[in-house]
């Protein structure tokens, strides 16, 4: 799953050098902004046919590699 | 008691404060109603005055690639006012008046111009301060009608108004003390206008699932405080003045910069005149004479 979250980003082109990024990098911190976060979060909703529950959309879910898949992760456990 | 929202409205236009367009949001403004008008923003400028602020001002048209390079198009897509105008030939002409003549739709017979209705009265200015900025930064006053295409029947949110603003550009220190010196004067100012105002932190009204994201951003960045007051509603009052903080967001778009190299930072604080005059009218009444001699001689009236 990370790998596919990597790929996401890698495609939205909002942040370089994704594959060095860890897990638990702040993406905010590496440069990624708030309308870059609500494409991504878009993306991922495609990409793993998933939709965020309103509780989700917020900062912290997106602020980094290992806290989207732990997001998703619950998503995809309670379907 | 305070006025519903149809109540205030039938009482603006019967007292020849406000004149019917038949669209919704969409008002003319009678005499009294623009001597209050006049006055707010007299007194609001004095500040600005006193602060030795740059005073210019631009039409409410804009060139459309700011709302583009800015994202306003990410942000608020059902708000924007997007210019079209005809520019074909005398066949094509005959076709639009077909479709105007049928009372049918005539947006495939036009073409989208170079500009768009101004969202909100500062955007203009940043691209014109691309480059170095003076030692202490910048400081800006300026007015325009604005528009917002949000149809309602709540005569406080119009779909064309004026705001008068305050731009600063400095560095984060500079420009976050100046918007919290904004935030005292202006709830000193409206509350001596005996109006019921109070402070909140707020969020602008970002479009859709990831508006709420936008949002939530906002909030943690404390980025809008709204000075808001009871116009037709105490349980929701209505935001008659905005205070905002950037961050870097015009300035990195815009490259603007510090003496020092550094991207500026800026923000902006706004009256929004029409609704602080309707405040005054709802809580004073619809009669400028009979309104307390404290408000009155506050303004100048």
């Amino acid at each position: 799953m990370e790998q596919t979250v990597r790929d996401v980003i890698t495609r939205l082109g909002v942040l370089q050098d994704v594959a060095v990024l860890c897990a638990d990098t702040d993406l905010y911190d590496a440069g990624m902004s708030s309308h870059a976060s609500v494409k991504l979060m878009l993306s991922l909703e495609d990409a793993f046919d998933i939709e965020f529950p309103d509780e989700a959309l917020e900062r912290e879910t997106f602020a980094s590699i290992e806290a989207i898949t732990r997001t998703i992760a619950g998503i995809q456990a309670s379907e | 008691m305070i006025a519903s929202q149809a109540e205030l409205t039938q009482q603006l236009l019967n007292s020849g404060l406000w004149i019917s367009s038949k669209v919704n949001g969409v008002f003319g403004w009678g005499q009294g109603f623009e001597t209050v008008i006049s006055a707010l923003d007299s007194r609001i400028t004095q500040f600005s005055e006193a602060d030795a602020a740059t005073s210019i001002n631009f039409p409410p048209i804009l060139d459309r690639s700011i709302l583009t390079r800015t994202g306003y198009l990410h942000s608020f897509p059902e708000l924007c006012g997007s210019v079209h105008s005809f520019c074909g030939s005398e066949h094509e002409h005959q076709a639009l008046l077909t479709a105007v003549e049928g009372d049918a739709d005539w947006s495939p017979h036009v073409k989208q111009t170079d500009v768009a209705l101004t969202p909100a009265v500062c955007y203009p200015l940043y691209p014109t301060l691309s480059g170095t900025l003076p030692e202490d930064g910048v400081l800006y006053s300026l007015s325009s009608y604005v528009f917002r295409h949000e149809p309602s029947l709540d005569p406080a949110r119009l779909q064309a108004f004026r705001m008068r603003e305050n731009v600063r550009l400095g560095n984060q220190a500079q420009v976050v003390a100046w918007r919290q010196l904004w935030m005292d004067r202006a709830l000193s100012l409206l509350t001596s206008l005996e109006l019921d105002v109070e402070l909140d932190i707020a969020t602008d009204p970002f479009f859709g699932r990831g508006g709420k994201m936008m949002k939530a951003n906002q909030k943690q960045d404390e980025g809008k405080f709204e000075i808001l007051c009871p116009i037709t509603s105490a349980e929701e009052p209505t935001a008659i003045a905005s205070f905002n903080y950037h961050q870097s967001k015009f300035s990195s778009v815009f490259e603007i910069l510090l003496a020092d190299g550094e991207l500026a930072h800026s923000a902006c604080i706004g009256f929004g005149l029409e609704r602080c005059a309707l405040a005054l009218f709802s809580t004073h009444g619809m009669a400028l004479e009979t309104w307390p001699a404290a408000v009155r001689q506050e303004l100048g009236l």
